[in-house]
């Protein structure tokens, strides 16, 4: 593992430690009340939801056209946290939504494509642990129909009539909200850049492990 | 391989009722920004922590046993590999 691994992961557990303490100290919003704090969680697993998305998608393309395992390891990793950090969107939205909407879910355009992007990655991750030979290539091509998935589920709250809120709530935050809300997409950010690199090594290992297994084969 | 996917169709066919109770439900008005104010009507505070609760214990738990998982597996594979390495050895090949 690199050096530094050990000082980010530690810096990431402080950054945890801290983030109740600002949402804490965070105003209760006008209409929403306590409930609105679970926007401290829930929008930058969002956005890290879209960013493994994307990860994934990018690190298929290059393994479709360049033929590099070492993609198709990050393809992979990044796929399980899609499934990780998509299963937090999809849970705590509903949560809040309960109190703030008075429903668990709306079949709206931005629910609907969240939930279409988290089961591709779901379908990806079945793909390549019961795909059996080339289901590397196949599982790339479907991560490719995950990430056309995110600016969909980005932009579609402005374009159809939806319950969620717009892209424009976060650029008129006040300070209030605004530091919270940042520190939380930092600490996930760098709880998702660890995360991706245990799972690399993890994919890395097992490679090791397969050139091993065909060594004493032959 | 089978029996997963069966029972995958057997969780979609079972959603299926659930869902569609919800897309009949009136939709709320959509929201554009958010106002901080100092206090809250009493009844709006009221249901509100146990979501609260529920969605924070939630990230806790997914996260802990998402990296608890990647520990144990990478674990076994690096014992799989020092096993290997060691018969590797013993047998004169590296």
């Amino acid at each position: 593992m690199q050096k530094w691994f050990v000082p980010a992961a530690v810096v990431c557990g402080l950054m945890f430690a801290i983030a109740p303490v600002l949402i804490a100290q965070a105003p209760y919003e006008s209409t929403m009340g306590l409930v609105q704090k679970i926007f401290y969680v829930h929008l930058p697993s969002a956005w890290i939801f879209l960013l493994s998305a994307i990860v994934c998608g990018v690190a298929s393309l290059r393994y479709l056209f360049g033929g590099n395992p070492r993609h198709d390891r990050t393809a992979w990793a990044a796929a399980e946290l899609v499934v990780l950090f998509g299963a937090i969107t999809l849970i705590t939205g509903p949560l809040w939504a309960r109190k703030a909407w008075g429903v668990w879910w709306q079949w709206d355009v931005r629910l609907t494509s969240s939930l279409m992007g988290w089961m591709v990655a779901v379908a990806y991750m079945l793909l390549r642990k019961y795909g059996g030979p080339g289901s590397d290539k196949l599982g790339a091509g479907l991560a490719l129909f995950g990430m056309a998935n995110v600016p969909f589920i980005y932009i579609s709250v402005n374009y159809w009539r939806t319950i969620h809120p717009t892209t424009n709530v976060v650029p008129t935050l006040p300070t209030s909200f605004g530091l919270p809300l940042w520190f939380s997409a930092v600490t996930f950010l760098l709880m998702f850049v660890l995360l991706l690199r245990l799972r690399v090594r993890l994919e890395e290992q097992r490679s090791r492990l397969d050139a091993l297994y065909l060594a004493t084969d032959e | 391989m089978h029996r997963i996917l069966f029972a995958m169709v057997c969780v979609c066919v079972a959603l299926a009722g659930p869902a569609i109770v919800w897309a009949q439900q009136p939709a709320p008005q959509q929201q554009e920004e958010f106002v901080p104010i100092d206090e809250l009507p009493a009844q709006d505070q009221l249901p509100a922590a146990p979501l609260l609760v529920a969605a924070y214990s939630f990230v806790a738990l997914a996260l802990f046993a998402y990296v608890v998982s990647v520990a144990r597996r990478m674990a076994t594979v690096q014992r799989e590999l020092e096993r290997l390495e060691s018969d590797l050895k013993r047998s004169g090949r590296t």
